[in-house]
């Protein structure tokens, strides 16, 4: 799946959007595989609760179902208008 | 029939003016017009911002907000406009219009997209100052202000 960053979370990670083979079953799995990665994923995702996340582009909570998702999405809470 | 909504993501500067004219002129007949400008403020020496979005889902987010509203008020427009990239202070951000056949519906309907495009809407604001950049954070103030819908 392709997975994307924005704002401080891409910053902190280094890149806007990376593939990655995953089997994690909700986002929040998702994050558990990638902060094990390097010490740039564990601080980008060190407080769930300061960041959203959206899959194929639908806003939704960590424990949703990945199942079959082209694209996920993390970012931090919207600051639009 | 339900409402048009024009829905436009763009780096581009626009005329609010001139695209309140095009607005009324296309929802003639409607007894009420409500709009709404966003503004980069020049707080603290602030002198610039930079508007980072998520193309795709932007579109898809604003459009899926002007629809409920669309539902929920009874309305002949909707107009949504947000700019992304690099702004100056003044200049303008984003407008809202809605056209309905009374004001109250007109007044609701922005006052929704508004609240709803803060905080459902993907765009991140950074703000550059005589200190640097930061990310604006979002306020508690706004997730509360979706409960009063």
């Amino acid at each position: 799946m392709d997975v994307l960053y924005f704002a401080w979370v891409r910053e902190r990670i280094g890149l806007p959007r990376e593939r990655v083979e995953s089997d994690a079953a909700t986002p929040r799995a998702l994050v558990e595989e990638l902060r094990a990665r390097e010490d740039r994923y564990a601080a980008a995702f060190a407080d769930l609760s300061a960041l959203r996340v959206a899959v194929d582009q639908k806003l939704t909570d960590f424990d949703a179902p990945l199942d079959g998702a082209r694209e996920v999405a993390f970012f931090p809470p919207m600051t639009g208008g | 029939m339900s409402a048009p909504l024009d829905i436009r993501v763009q780096a581009e500067a626009f005329d609010a003016g001139a695209e309140l004219n095009a607005f009324a002129a296309r929802t003639d007949g409607m007894g009420a017009l409500v709009t709404f400008n966003g503004i980069v403020r020049a707080d603290g020496g602030l002198t610039a911002m930079e508007i980072e979005h998520y193309p795709g889902m932007t579109e898809a987010a604003l459009t899926e907000i002007a629809a409920e509203a669309a539902q929920r008020w009874s309305l002949g427009a909707v107009l949504v406009i947000h700019r992304h990239g690099a702004l100056r202070a003044g200049e303008t951000i984003m407008m809202v219009a809605t056209a309905a056949p009374h004001r109250a519906d007109a007044f609701a309907a922005a006052d929704f997209l508004m609240d709803f495009l803060k905080s459902r809407a993907p765009f991140w604001k950074r703000e550059l100052g005589p200190d640097g950049a930061s990310w604006v954070a979002a306020k508690d103030s706004d997730e509360a202000a979706l409960g009063r819908w």
